[in-house]
């Protein structure tokens, strides 16, 4: 089983989750691996295509670019440390080495030569956030006709678009999330569609290419939606999905097209007879989930339908990775957390139409009670994503209002943790534990204050945003020479907005 | 042990719905934030619904007492800008009661008709701390306060960013509490008006065209009402509006009846000034995201600005300037503002609080916050003294929090209107209670209750 998945066409993926099983390990390799024809080439027949039109040949046609910002080995001193993996430590200590976080622990760990020291007595510092969906850059601000590049509401199944390719870098959205301790983003294509299309994540870094930003070697996400959106969408033109099962059919449809697109490839590789396959890009990315490669972020509302989506991944041999909007979550929370699926929500929304009537504060309290739970917050809002220590908060209380007993510590997990997992990039970045990458926030005080704000956020040890100085408070192109560009506000610059 | 269940499944429904009694009460030894003043270890005496005392005195005797030491009191919030008990679901049509689409009755439109005492939003609200709502009609202008649209439901036809704007104006505004069963304090406040992109819109494309289709639209107005026997007799020019919005546009155009103009631009703002100065228009500015920009000229014209205080992105290109210092810049130029909540405010009323924190963490004073969210909206529509503010002779709108109000992590332990305590309960918590066992025990959930 494990052999012939591995002459299968997501060799390099594969290979990089089964041997390292760490993303940072295939992150070195993958780097600077050469991006072509090395995975079959044990092979006596040669199976080399003409460029592009083997698409497991060069898995990463569009490849990060992206080199982290300047970066000094420092030590955080004195503040209370919440580690994203349930660890809350007063008078902390964080020493980062190179980007990456080198140590952890109380007053008394010891901070190494050549360390900057910043003093944080008083404040509070947590991991980076997480926001696993926005649409920063893909529905950019200025909101306007010929920057909506969002949802390609052309068919129900455009599994072939990359939100990648819709994104302006340019978004101001960017910068004001990193004011919120945001450094790590899943951006993804709307939910017009069954299947939307993949997603990308990114480190939030100013750049003036996507490349600059893609988080490196981390998995690609596909978006699908449940429920109301396609249905009406394609059923207001006529067309299927009209309904509900018209949605399943759909996805089903979908992936049965991929298994036999699948297939073909597989036989292929394996015999080199006739023919090869034609490239398909929609099919290559549905044939991406079969294979493990890709996970589904799956837009989906209701209790039902997330019950039904987890039995379609269980007829095609897929894994939902996890449920976006999941506003009913809390009915079917002992199921998710058998299922090993992660349930991603917001706090506040609800009501604004029929799927989400039932929305309640409590969702991640009760999502994230049972053993095994993967509970995350996220914002799928260019203002939400400033504040989702906020959401986080409100979600917290509504947990403690409800007698439930949960810990800040635990708590931060839902916008750190626990959304790393959710995309697959938990090795690397999410907590502050030795070995991840260096992406760490400096709050002015308790994140879960309404009053707290980011006083430096770092990303891979170099910092990204402080709150106090214009030189590390970036303004994106589209706001020079703006309405108010320069001016200060109630005495605060610019990019502090 | 399932009888038991049953029993308090029914009092919790009744406890939701079941109008409560005025009781004469005292609400002692916690911090009082007037509206306007901190009292340590205040008491709030209320008699007959309404506040009698706010002093530092003990209760009086025989009166029932809510202990309150070592948590906060202020006043019921007010809403405003808000849809609260005019919409069910956002994107079911009959369920929604805020906008209007004939062009043939526009300024007349008065949504009081349409509140709904037993809507489901209202118990969600007060759990927020709101017991007062400026309810308002919804226009093309009104989603003028946000980043992105969550869940792309604005793309697809629904939410509530849908509305259309038959005329320049969007109809008329009401005051409700949100306890009892006639929740209508009173109706036809103000006057709602889209302006800026918005209403350039209406007006054909170009802010030009509405401000000369305003001008001329009082002109009729102020026409009509000085024929109104000319004009009964058909012997009178033809008016463009009906003689419903005739008639609804009269306070306004004699500056007796406030007009909400929704605005962000800077320019746009100041255009809205000189307008309302050379129509003698009593206006009230809404959104404002540009605002800091002209705050002084905002100031010296005296016209109080609703704003959005999270707003701070360039959505397009009539608040390129939005930053999140607006509110603490406006106040610090001596504007009268008072803080929304989100999604128009209906069923995010509650956000309220958080709005009004992080304009505080964004350099509003806290005291400030706090009126803009009390005293202030009280005062703008005309209810100053009346609510919104904790002081001999206003209703007895009291919340005790058990911290902070605008923290997250507080919570209101008792809430009250007209002196009535409110049952903290709503659908949402029923909801909670039902499945937090995970919904898995032997019996469906459905027979919890």
């Amino acid at each position: 089983m494990l052999f012939s998945r591995l002459r299968g066409p997501s060799l390099a993926v594969l290979t990089c989750a089964l041997g390292a099983l760490s993303l940072s390990a295939c992150a070195t390799t993958g780097d600077a691996a050469p991006k072509t024809e090395t995975a079959s080439a044990s092979s006596s027949r040669d199976r080399t295509m003409a460029p592009g039109l083997d698409g497991w040949a060069n898995q990463d046609p569009y490849p990060s670019t992206y080199r982290g910002l300047p970066r000094q080995n420092m030590a955080i001193v004195g503040a209370t440390v919440l580690t994203g993996a349930g660890q809350k430590i007063e008078g902390g200590v964080v020493v980062v080495t190179d980007g990456r976080i080198a140590a952890v622990g109380g007053a008394d760990t010891p901070v190494p030569a050549g360390h900057q020291v910043v003093d944080a007595r008083g404040r509070f510092v947590t991991p980076g956030i997480i926001d696993i969906h926005s649409h920063l850059g893909v529905y950019p601000s200025p909101g306007v006709q010929g920057m909506s590049d969002g949802n390609e509401a052309t068919n129900p199944n455009t599994a072939q678009v990359w939100s990648e390719h819709s994104i302006w870098p340019q978004d101001p959205g960017f910068n004001t999330a990193r004011a919120g301790g945001v450094t790590t983003m899943q951006i993804l294509p709307g939910s017009a569609n069954l299947f939307g299309g993949r997603g990308v994540t990114l480190r939030n870094v100013p750049s003036v290419t996507m490349q600059g930003m893609k988080f490196p070697n981390a998995p690609y996400g596909l978006k699908m939606a449940c429920g109301e959106n396609p249905s009406r969408v394609y059923g207001s033109r006529n067309q299927s999905p009209a309904t509900g099962m018209g949605n399943v059919a759909g996805y089903r449809a979908g992936f049965i097209a991929a298994r036999d697109y699948k297939a073909k490839w597989d036989k292929w590789r394996e015999d080199g007879q006739g023919t090869p396959p034609t490239r398909n890009l929609q099919l290559e990315t549905l044939a991406g989930v079969l294979d493990g490669s890709i996970l589904i972020q799956n837009h989906c509302y209701r209790a039902d339908e997330m019950a039904v989506m987890l039995d379609v991944a269980k007829e095609f041999g897929y894994k939902v990775t996890t449920f976006h909007h999941a506003v009913e979550a809390y009915k079917i929370a002992p199921l998710l957390a058998r299922e090993g699926v992660c349930a991603a929500m917001w706090t506040g929304w609800w009501g604004f139409k029929m799927e989400a009537l039932d929305g309640i504060e409590e969702n991640a309290a009760l999502t994230d009670a049972p053993e095994g739970s993967c509970a995350v917050i996220h914002s799928d809002d260019a203002e939400l994503i400033q504040r989702l220590n906020q959401e986080a908060a409100a979600a917290l209380s509504a947990g403690r209002r409800a007698g439930m007993n949960i810990s800040e510590e635990h708590a931060i997990s839902w916008i750190t943790l626990n959304a790393a997992k959710s995309i697959g990039i938990d090795k690397e970045t999410g907590s502050l534990e030795s070995g991840k990458r260096a992406d760490v926030v400096i709050w002015s005080a308790d994140p879960f204050s309404i009053y707290a704000r980011a006083d430096q956020v770092f990303i891979d040890g170099g910092l990204a945003f402080d709150r106090q100085n214009p030189a590390f408070q970036p303004v994106s192109d589209f706001e020079l020479g703006q309405p108010g560009f320069g001016q200060a506000a109630a005495g605060v610059a610019q990019g502090a907005r | 042990m399932r009888i038991k269940t049953l029993l308090a499944g029914a009092v919790a429904a009744i406890a939701l719905t079941g109008p409560a009694l005025a009781q004469d009460v005292a609400i002692t030894g916690g911090q009082v934030l007037t509206g306007t003043s901190v009292i340590e270890n205040g008491t709030v005496v209320i008699r007959g619904g309404k506040v009698v005392s706010v002093g530092t005195g003990g209760a009086p005797a025989g009166l029932r007492v809510i202990d309150a030491r070592g948590k906060i009191v202020t006043p019921g919030f007010v809403a405003v800008d808000s849809g609260l008990a005019g919409t069910e679901v956002g994107s079911v049509r009959g369920s929604n009661d805020l906008a209007n689409s004939a062009n043939t009755l526009t300024a007349a439109f008065d949504l009081s008709y349409g509140l709904d005492p037993w809507s489901f939003t209202l118990p969600v609200a007060r759990l927020g701390g709101v017991t007062r709502a400026v309810v308002t009609p919804r226009h093309v202008g009104s989603r003028g306060g946000g980043g992105h649209s969550h869940d792309d439901s604005d793309f697809a036809g629904a939410g509530d960013g849908g509305y259309q704007t038959p005329g320049l104006f969007a109809g008329q505004a009401a005051v409700i509490k949100l306890g009892g069963a006639d929740i209508l304090v009173k109706s036809k406040v103000a006057m709602t008006a889209p302006f800026g992109e918005a209403g350039a819109t209406v007006a054909g494309g170009a802010r030009g065209a509405e401000f000369v289709l305003f001008k001329e639209t009082l002109a009729e107005v102020r026409a009509y009402a000085r024929n109104k026997a000319a004009y009964d007799r058909a012997d009178m020019r033809a008016l463009s509006l009906s003689r419903a919005d005739l008639e609804a546009l009269i306070p306004v155009a004699e500056g007796r009846m406030p007009l909400i103009v929704t605005v962000n631009r800077a320019a746009d703002i100041q255009q809205v000034l000189r307008l309302a100065r050379e129509e003698g228009v009593k206006i009230i500015l809404d959104g404002a995201a540009e605002g800091w920009l002209v705050a002084d000229e905002i100031a010296a014209a005296n016209v109080p600005v609703l704003l959005h205080p999270i707003t701070n992105l360039p959505s397009n290109f009539e608040m390129r300037a939005a930053r999140m210092q607006n509110a603490a810049a406006l106040n610090a130029a001596g504007v009268v503002i008072a803080i929304k909540g989100n999604e128009g405010s209906a069923h995010r009323a509650r956000d309220i609080r958080y709005n009004a924190g992080n304009a505080v963490s964004h350099g509003l004073p806290f005291a400030a916050a706090i009126q803009a969210i009390t005293v202030n909206p009280a005062r703008i529509f005309g209810f100053d003294g009346q609510f919104g503010e904790l002081k001999a002779g206003a209703a007895g709108d009291v919340v005790v929090w058990s911290g902070d109000p605008l923290e997250p992590l507080s919570q209101p332990s008792a809430v009250l209107i007209d002196g009535v305590e409110q049952p903290l309960q709503a659908r949402n918590l029923l909801l909670r209670d039902r499945y937090r066992t995970g919904g898995e025990g032997a019996m469906p959930p459905a027979y919890g209750n």
